[in-house]
């Protein structure tokens, strides 16, 4: 059987094999975590059934074995998403500090809830928990990147500079 | 005066503290060349551990040394080391810190744990959103290599050991060390049942040992100044230092690492107070899966396991989240199921089907639609989930909702009676 | 052995048997849904939380080993709560559909809620709705109802060896399933609907047909391979509605395969033949038996002198094929086959060999290595497929020589190149007889590569080995010289050789002498006789069907034992009798293992349709022939009993070595087209295993 996309190969086939070799050599299985990322990024930030077929024959694993990984971990995203995706702080420490009065300006400021993309396709905002950053609370992550200590006028400036 | 900074955060106040030279400058890797030369054995690394009292820091606190000493080092076949930073209970951040500050520390703590417990290769589980720490510690482990203290016949010592990350991709299930074990192995980060516990039956079905990221930074200290130094610091039961993160209604909140045993109190006061100049309502000591201490209490403990259990919690990893007067108990209480049902991992029954109930029940409290029977129910469906799970995940879900009906059952009622919550003027 | 205290009663147990375990074998009921003692321990229920003495907390008795002086109470306070805590839990978001449930009446969980569940439900938050997803024509899926227990999923991925079903999403949104819209296609896929303890997962084809507490239920043996896998008929109004395993350790465990589930809808096919019939100048026209006997009869004494061709199906049972050759010879006809899918006939000159197993069914678990020739074993026989598998798991060393690689659902060594399967078995003898010294004139212009000698070490180095050769092999131009370099490599490795029965009753055949011993075989009748009498058989079941069909059509005269009508064999046949399937008759099939394994009719034979014994024993008796008596099929076995297998020294035959790859003239059978009841089961012609192409491209 062959899939229905191609998207392994290239820069982004070194950087899956790069993991592979991460683990030892009869466990490809163990790269269906880096193998999402990485196509995830290189597909704009979510994932399709298709792409999800192509790892798992490139693994050689079954396609049902990474459509449970997939849907299991948070950061793996099903629908599309904004070019910057805004993973917002949901958890006790970001609420005790204003977590979601602040979520509630920035939907406002961007006009999408959660799970929405906004219309130029720049931002999407997905509700997370817990990002390990209790003491930058309220926080949020753009990206890669950590946003800490974020007030109303921060976070704002911090979405203006975005390209 | 408070003692801060003597051991994972030792580096803080350095430049670059994450790279190699600085913590060679200041007696880095000094121990690993020790092990690799033969002047420590794996025996006497275990007494130093063991002496120095250190439990795990993850949370569970398991004595280390105790857990080191369940492995065979001479059994045939591979081992491992995996380190736990898999930093994702709600109020933790320390893990993430010594990554930034101090990676070359875990770097070592991880190659001599591997030495001892026979492991020829390590993982360190990152969690996945943790990607500036991830590239630090990348890095450093690229560093150590070209130092030549990590690879194939280290040092002409004969021995080898190789150091992996893997990351995660967002679930706190995944802190649990066997799930994190299937997580490594590609699959759903679902725990296993025990036993077979990891020491026999561990990653790839290998026997391994599982450290939090703080007890394996820990290690090159305690083997440097010896395992009495590190128990001396604290307090019994409890040895050494111990990072505290501080989140919540302080001025300053942040990480701060002092010895077992420093009064609550000392704590408060590193991280500025209570912010706004309010009072202090309650703190939830070791994160999110601890129960809640009233103010009065919590001003006259200590910070070590002992002293918090006293008080009616757990010290866990060490999470201080602090409330203050103004906080909404049943609105924390509600947070924090939703963070238990959205993170459990759907696995064994009592988790899966009883997150969703308690946070659906708060939910409609504080919609205005509670029931008098609600509050009962709470606590009978806590009382039900609690021990019946295959994780701690399900118990922890449990824990500090109890412990806010015990102490602020007059928040919920009125909810209930009310619709609305203590705070707001109706 | 070590001591443990159940309840108060005291009990010896292997140390490290799981507590369930030991207090199942103690009659102590501990109520569970996840755990199956053919499936790996999940734990994830809850349900059999039992109390054990210094444990703070309730343990799964499913994945708790036992102890020496280990003291437990399954029915403590403490038990019980976390017991029905767990129901109350489970219970939640399970719908309260059970009077519109088809599993309904044998449901697990509505039996355990009998004893552990509350009558009123607390829980008034709303509840879990789950999408359903077509699985495919077998399994009828309502997730909604799914408690998690992952029974489906462990089944897939341990027994089946073939993940289609996974457990996607977290927390209260975990659902089961295949996540995209794709059929569930493994051959043993329907032990799914017997494995989840809940309405979720149901028979397709049975849904809605009726409730599970009409069923009668009644003991069978499986009709369409040599396995003889036991059954249960279930039965009402005297219809077949459905067929479940019945557990025997031995031959099929627990398991059933969909060929031998789901092949009974065409016991009530539309097109059963429910009336004697006989052409009259060239017009059908429904008779009475004594009719249709009459004419059949006389027609057949006509004929008596010519060439007689008399063919049944292997899926016959014994007392019927002993009859009918009986009858064959009592007229004078020597031309009596079955094999009608063999096209290489030449090993009959020596004799006939049966065919069977050299080991008992569950010894192929403890195989080291395993070569198979010509076959698929997963579809011809794929309870065997699944002990073999087994083997597998365990570190056997499985290779196959066929004509193209196939899916199995383990780990093997595939030999299927361009070389074909004469030179590649060869090779491998070669180098058997190679490293042993034989200096076998078969092999002698054959060259052994290194692959060959890797493997043939390999099969000299194991234990148990056994080299088998399939349908494939069976029906192949060089049947007898690949049975003769099998042969050669077995004696070469140690190994023991089997030639395996496909369908139901080969080695029944065979016992009754259903053999042309001084006649013509299958292939040679079917290039054209004066007359047939056939039984239970079509032109489809022959490897060229058209010139079957010729064959028939231009006889002078055929008389056809059929269950179905059909177009076709309106068009040969002169005479149809219509007879009973297999759980409308009593009667007797024997297994690859050579296991006589006797049934009872479970239903009356549709409309006049009679059991085929009698039917032979009325035209025995209309033939004046001796010995036609009899009052029930037991009198008919006794008759046989002492019949027994012949063999051959199959690595003496006369056979040459060719170099012609003749493998592309194999026609290869999908397991649905097997015989014409699987042909008439609609619900498996659904399936990617009704044709060819798809059995072998369609799956992974």
């Amino acid at each position: 059987m062959s899939t229905k996309t191609n998207i392994i190969q290239g820069d982004i086939k070194k950087r899956i094999d790069t993991w592979i070799a991460n683990y030892p050599e009869d466990q490809r299985q163990s790269a269906t975590m880096p193998a999402l990322r990485i196509v995830q990024e290189a597909n704009g930030g979510s994932l399709t059934n298709d792409l999800m077929d192509e790892i798992a024959e490139y693994l050689g694993v079954p396609p049902i074995a990474v459509y449970e990984v997939a849907t299991f971990y948070g950061n793996y995203n099903h629908k599309p998403t904004g070019r910057h995706s805004i993973n917002w702080c949901n958890s006790i420490s970001c609420y005790l500090r204003g977590g979601e009065e602040l979520r509630a300006r920035l939907e406002e400021k961007l006009g999408v809830k959660p799970g929405e993309v906004t219309a130029d396709g720049k931002f999407s905002i997905k509700k997370v928990e817990c990002l390990g950053a209790c003491g930058g609370a309220p926080m949020c992550q753009i990206g890669k990147d950590y946003h800490e200590n974020l007030t109303e006028e921060k976070l704002f400036k911090i979405l203006d500079e975005l390209e | 005066m408070v003692y801060q900074n003597e051991n994972c955060f030792r580096l803080n106040d350095q430049e670059r503290s994450y790279d190699i030279d600085v913590y060679m400058a200041n007696g880095g890797y000094e121990i690993w060349k020790k092990v690799l030369a033969g002047e420590l054995e794996p025996a006497e690394i275990i007494e130093q551990v063991k002496a120095s009292n250190i439990r795990g820091r993850g949370g569970a606190g398991f004595p280390t040394g105790l857990k080191w000493s369940f492995m065979n080092r001479e059994a045939p076949g591979q081992k491992y080391i995996v380190c736990n930073s898999d930093e994702g209970e709600p109020g933790t951040f320390k893990d993430r810190d010594i990554h930034r500050y101090n990676p070359h520390a875990l770097v070592e703590g991880m190659m001599i744990a591997g030495y001892v417990i026979g492991a020829s290769e390590g993982y360190n589980y990152i969690r996945g959103e943790f990607w500036e720490p991830y590239q630090i510690f990348k890095n450093a482990i690229e560093q150590a290599r070209e130092a030549g203290l990590l690879g194939k016949n280290i040092l002409d010592s004969g021995w080898d050991f190789d150091l992996h990350v893997h990351l995660g991709a967002g679930a706190y299930i995944c802190g649990e060390e066997t799930a994190l074990l299937e997580s490594i192995e590609g699959k759903k980060g679902q725990p296993r049942f025990k036993p077979p516990f990891p020491a026999s039956y561990g990653l790839y079905g290998k026997p391994t040992t599982i450290n939090n990221t703080e007890t394996l930074a820990s290690i090159p200290m305690i083997l440097a100044k010896g395992g009495k130094w590190f128990n001396d610091l604290g307090v019994k039961n409890a040895g050494g230092t111990k990072l505290y993160s501080v989140s919540g209604h302080v001025n300053s909140p942040g990480n701060f690492e002092v010895r077992m045993g420093t009064p609550f109190k000392d704590l408060l006061e590193l991280a500025g107070g209570v912010w706004q100049g309010r009072k202090l309502k309650c703190v939830i000591p070791g994160g999110a899966s601890t129960a809640i201490i009233p103010a009065e209490k919590a001003l006259e403990m200590n910070m070590d396991y002992d002293s918090i259990a006293n008080a009616g919690s757990f010290l866990g990893a060490g999470s201080m989240i602090v409330m203050d007067e103004t906080t909404d108990i049943v609105k924390v209480c509600r947070n924090l199921s939703h963070f238990y049902w959205d993170e459990s991992c759907g696995q064994c029954t009592p988790c899966r089907e009883g997150t969703g109930w308690l946070m659906r029940v708060l939910d409609r409290i504080i919609d205005g639609k509670g029931r008098p029977e609600d509050i009962a129910a709470l606590k009978d469906v806590s009382g039900k989930i609690m021990g019946n799970v295959i994780c701690g995940l399900g118990d922890a879900a449990t824990i500090a909702l109890t412990s806010a009906i015990d102490h602020y059952e007059h928040e919920f009622m009125h909810y209930v009676e009310h619709g609305c919550s203590i705070f707001d003027r109706k | 052995m070590v001591k443990v205290e159940i309840n108060g009663q005291v009990i010896e147990a292997h140390e490290g048997d799981m507590l369930i375990d030991v207090a199942d074998g103690a009659q102590i009921p501990i109520p569970r849904f996840c755990y199956h003692k053919k499936l790996s321990i999940a734990a994830n229920c809850r349900m059999c939380l039992v109390d054990v003495e210094g444990a703070w907390k309730p343990l799964p008795a499913c994945a708790t080993p036992v102890t020496d002086g280990m003291v437990v109470r399954t029915n403590s306070p403490k038990a019980i709560a976390s017991q029905k805590s767990v129901m109350e839990f489970l219970l939640i978001n399970h719908p309260l559909d059970c009077p519109i449930c088809d599993q309904g009446g044998e449901c697990e969980l509505q039996d355990v809620a009998m004893d552990y569940g509350e009558d009123v439900s607390r829980y008034t938050e709303a509840k879990r709705v789950v999408g359903d997803k077509n699985a495919g024509p077998l399994i009828s899926t309502d997730m909604t109802r799914c408690i998690h227990c992952t029974r489906c999923v462990r089944f897939g991925q341990e027994v089946a060896g073939m993940m289609e079903l996974g457990a996607t999403g977290r927390s209260e949104w975990m659902e089961i399933g295949t996540y995209v819209e794709k059929s569930i296609d493994s051959e043993m896929s329907g032990n799914m609907i017997d494995l989840c303890p809940v309405g979720a997962l149901t028979s397709k084809p049975f849904r809605y047909t009726t409730r599970t507490w009409e069923l009668k239920a009644h003991q069978g043996i499986a009709a369409h391979d040599s396995i003889g896998s036991h059954i249960q008929v279930h039965s009402k109004n005297d219809k077949v509605m459905r067929v479940v395993p019945h557990e025997n350790e031995d031959i099929n465990e627990v398991w059933l395969s969909d060929r031998d589930r789901f092949s009974y809808e065409s016991i009530n096919a539309e097109d059963r033949l429910t009336k004697p019939m006989i052409k009259v100048n060239g017009e059908w026209k429904a008779t009475d038996w004594e009719t249709a006997l009459q004419v059949a009869i006389e027609g057949l004494q006509k004929a008596v002198g010519n060439d007689i061709g008399v063919m049944a199906s292997a899926n016959s049972t014994t007392e019927e094929l002993h009859l009918l050759q009986k009858i064959a010879r009592g007229i004078g006809s020597e031309n009596i086959d079955f094999r009608t899918r063999q096209v290489d006939f030449s090993a009959d000159a020596k004799g006939f060999h049966t065919p069977g197993l050299a080991t008992a069914i569950a010894d192929v678990e403890k195989q080291d290595a395993v070569v198979m020739v010509g076959s698929y074993l997963r579809k011809e026989l794929p309870i065997l497929n699944l002990r073999l598998r087994k083997a597998t798991l365990k570190g056997a060393k499985v290779i196959a020589v066929n004509p193209q690689a196939f899916k199995f659902n383990y780990d093997l060594e595939q030999i299927a190149d361009d070389n074909g399967m004469v030179a590649n078995l060869a090779g491998l003898a070669k180098a058997a007889a190679d490293a042993k010294g034989d200096n076998d004139a078969l092999l002698a212009n054959v060259t052994a590569t290194d692959t060959d000698k890797v493997n043939a070490e390999a099969l000299i180095n194991a234990k148990n080995s056994i080299v088998m050769l399939g349908q494939i092999a069976q029906s192949h131009a060089d049947y007898a010289l690949l049975t003769k370099l099998a042969a050669s490599l077995a004696k070469n490795t140690d190994s023991e050789l089997s030639i395996l029965p496909i369908q139901a009753n080969e080695v029944g055949a065979n016992l009754v002498n259903f053999l042309p011993a001084n006649g013509k075989n299958a292939a040679q009748m079917a290039q054209g006789m004066d007359a047939f009498l056939l039984m239970g058989l079509e032109a489809a079941d022959f490897t060229d069907a058209t010139q079957a069909g010729q064959a028939f059509k231009n006889a002078g005269f055929v008389v056809n034992l059929t269950a179905f009508d059909s177009e076709e064999a309106r068009q040969y046949s002169d005479v149809m009798l219509p007879i009973a399937l297999f759980a409308e008759t009593a009667g007797t099939f024997v297994n690859i293992n050579g296991n006589k394994q006797s049934f009872k009719m479970s239903v009356k034979p549709q409309g006049d349709a009679k059991a085929a014994w009698k039917v032979l024993r009325v035209m025995g008796n209309m033939f004046n022939l001796a010995g036609f008596d009899y009052t029930h099929t037991n009198e008919v076995l006794r008759e046989v009993l002492d019949n027994r297998s012949t063999t051959l020294a199959l690595a003496h035959l006369d056979a040459e070595m060719v170099s012609a790859n003749n493998d592309s003239k194999v026609v290869m059978v999908a397991p649905y087209q097997m015989d014409a009841m699987v042909r008439r089961a609609p619900s498996l012609q659904k399936t990617p295993d009704a044709n060819v192409a798809t059995m072998v491209g369609g799956q992974d």
